[in-house]
């Protein structure tokens, strides 16, 4: 580990990835990502690596599927308007099994919408985006340091599971300055040996007998028997990572609580400076932050409604749609409320704090 | 005893799923034979279209990717970036290549990727089963121009070797046909120069190949052919478009 460095998020997570091992980058620009695009063309030809502004989002993430199949870890990223193009490649990178990692630092929509932070794209991300049965492991950071984290994260997870892996950020984070400190660069050697272990199905050419064969990147199966069978396996895929990879930051969390609060990312962090303020005032406030949004931690929700719980407060820079797995985890047990902020403008903690203030006044 | 006819090395034992007299089995034995001659195949990775070609991916026996619908370029340049140091080629019908996935193509030849494009061109969706094309002739019916192309309404066939080469950094150019004997010998040394110009890294190569589709135009594999010469060749003129070889410079 280094020392810290003041640092843009878009830019920490686009160092954190050449750190991690990644040699391919693709992407389109677009605000507010267009650090991240920035600083990659900057250094990445100093890390010997690729760099390609590509003609779209479609064709870059379609370069990350060629990168991929070559077993090599590939990168994109956007911003809500291009991650919307990118779904058809998403989804034929999870039909192939392929690792990839995407970036989506959100703006606010529908359509153009505007370029401030938003969550709008939750639904997108955890619910499926593009078409067909698959699922994506979705990593929501809602610090600087956590977005850079999870670069390497998300290439680690790509890699186990083969499987494209988001990291759902927002333009908060993307611009914002905090501290960060990274991890070491991994050399020539480490790369290669995370190359290798892909070297059983990725296009690989030019093996000496008997190791090479026709390796194909594909995610056609026109006999149904067969795509039931891919199917079926992608879901035990899932299930894996639906017992295995669930992650969550629980805040303040005791069994008194009054309030159970849920939010991610960006939203969390105005959450907790309220949340905060209301306990030194004396009332006991919870906090569940899941880490990452799909899998979702619906048990460690369900465990943290204890009797004392009155309530759950969802709140999310949007109109509501992370409140629909709330809702799930706490099964009717006790109401759930939400307060969302749309158009790419945040809550102050003082707007939520009071709106804490009148949910716990009506238990009175 | 002489071995005149082989089935080349770079395809595998499969059998076509294509029409009989289909044009597609052509351009693959072209393409493999070149990857034998040129003794690429271990070298090479290529990438399938969306198309009735969707299975080259089997029928090539080197590494292969199936692209999404008209991307096979740009899977091609993330694939040629990762390994620079193999060759890659897509091959692409004329919907995949010319109607959904014309930026793939045109930015994929304006970098000068180094990659080899073979293009069938058979003014058909075949797959889908005879739709229009972008390279659809004018006033030809399909099942989605019932009435014949408009061209007033739809615009003009999309000639795509003049299109690309209207670009600087493509390297070698090229529209043959898969018409005749002679033809078939034209196009094979149009397929070796473009695989032996990527092997040699010099840039983006394009070969088209005027094709037909008797299924779906209704016609004989035979009448197709001449239907090709009489009606594909005025708009699609054969020939060489772009050959940097020749130029010197660049
Ligand atoms: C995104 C998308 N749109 C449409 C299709 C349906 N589709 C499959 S093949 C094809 C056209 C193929 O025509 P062409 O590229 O000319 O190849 P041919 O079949 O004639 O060889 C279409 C429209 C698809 N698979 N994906
Ligand atoms: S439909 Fe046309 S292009 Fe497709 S295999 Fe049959 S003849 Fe060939």
């Amino acid at each position: 580990m280094g020392e810290k460095v003041l640092m843009k998020g878009n830019e920490a997570v686009a160092e954190a990835a050449i750190r991690a091992g990644c040699r391919l980058y693709f992407a389109y620009p677009i605000t507010p990502q267009s650090e991240l695009i920035e600083y990659m063309s900057r250094m990445m030809p100093k890390a010997k690596g690729t760099f390609i502004q590509a003609e779209s989002e479609i064709a870059a993430i379609n370069m990350v599927y060629g990168a991929a199949g070559c077993g090599k870890r590939a990168m994109t990223s956007s911003s809500s308007p291009g991650i919307s193009l990118k779904q058809e490649g998403i989804s034929y990178l999870a039909g192939a099994n392929l690792p990839a990692v995407i970036v989506n630092v959100q703006r606010g929509g529908p359509g153009l919408g505007d370029i401030q932070p938003a969550q709008g794209d939750y639904f997108q991300a955890v619910k499926g985006g593009g078409h067909g049965d698959y699922k994506m492991i979705v990593i929501a950071p809602s610090t600087v340091q956590e977005f850079a984290d999870s670069a390497s994260d998300a290439f680690d997870l790509a890699d186990k599971y083969r499987h494209p892996i988001m990291i759902l950020s927002d333009g908060l984070l993307g611009q914002m300055m905090e501290p960060v400190e990274f991890q070491p660069m991994k050399t020539t050697e480490e790369i290669e040996e995370l190359n290798k272990q892909h070297f059983d199905w990725c296009i690989h050419p030019n093996q000496p007998e008997p190791n090479h064969h026709h390796h194909e990147i594909n995610s056609l199966e026109i006999d149904p028997i067969i795509l039931e069978q891919h199917v079926i396996k992608l879901g035990q895929k899932y299930d894996v990572i639906t017992e295995k990879e669930q992650k969550w930051e629980e805040y303040s969390l005791n069994n008194d609580n009054e309030i159970l609060c849920v939010a991610f990312g960006t939203a969390s962090r105005l959450v907790k400076s309220a949340v905060d303020q209301l306990n030194t005032e004396g009332f006991n406030i919870g906090l569940i932050r899941p880490i990452r949004v799909w899998p979702y931690p619906y048990d460690a929700i369900k465990k943290a409604i204890t009797d004392n719980v009155k309530k759950v407060a969802v709140f999310e820079l949007n109109l509501g749609q992370m409140i629909e797995d709330v809702r799930l985890a706490v099964n009717g047990k006790v109401p759930v409320k939400f307060m969302g902020k749309v158009g790419g403008i945040l809550f102050t903690p003082e707007e939520i704090k009071a709106q804490l203030e009148e949910w716990l006044q009506e238990e009175k | 005893m002489k071995v005149i006819a082989q089935r080349p090395k770079s395809l595998t034992d499969l059998a076509f799923t294509y029409c009989p007299g289909c044009t597609h089995g052509i351009s693959h034995r072209l393409i493999a034979e070149a990857m034998d001659e040129l003794d690429m195949r271990d070298q090479t990775m290529g990438v399938a279209p969306v198309g009735c070609s969707v299975f080259a991916y089997k029928f090539f026996n080197c590494d292969m990717a199936e692209a999404a619908h008209g991307r096979a370029p740009a899977v091609a340049t993330g694939m040629k970036r990762a390994r620079p140091d193999m060759h890659v080629f897509t091959y692409q019908g004329d919907g995949d290549l010319a109607a959904i996935g014309t930026s793939e193509i045109i930015h994929a030849a304006n970098r000068g990727e180094n990659i080899s494009v073979f293009f069938i061109n058979n003014a058909i969706y075949g797959m889908t089963g005879g739709q229009m094309a972008p390279t659809t002739l004018p006033n030809m019916k399909t099942s989605t121009s019932p009435y014949g192309r408009d061209v007033a309404d739809i615009g003009y066939p999309i000639q795509v070797c003049e299109l690309i080469s209207s670009l600087r950094a493509p390297y070698y150019v090229e529209r043959v046909s898969l018409l005749s004997p002679q033809d078939i010998i034209k196009a094979k040394k149009a397929v070796l120069k473009a695989m032996k110009f990527n092997k040699e890294g010099r840039g983006f190569t394009l070969v088209e190949f005027v094709s037909t589709c008797p299924t779906n135009w209704g016609m004989t594999p035979l009448d197709a052919m001449k239907w090709a010469k009489e009606n594909m060749y005025p708009f699609f003129k054969l020939g060489n478009f772009r050959d940097k070889s020749l130029e010197g410079g660049e």
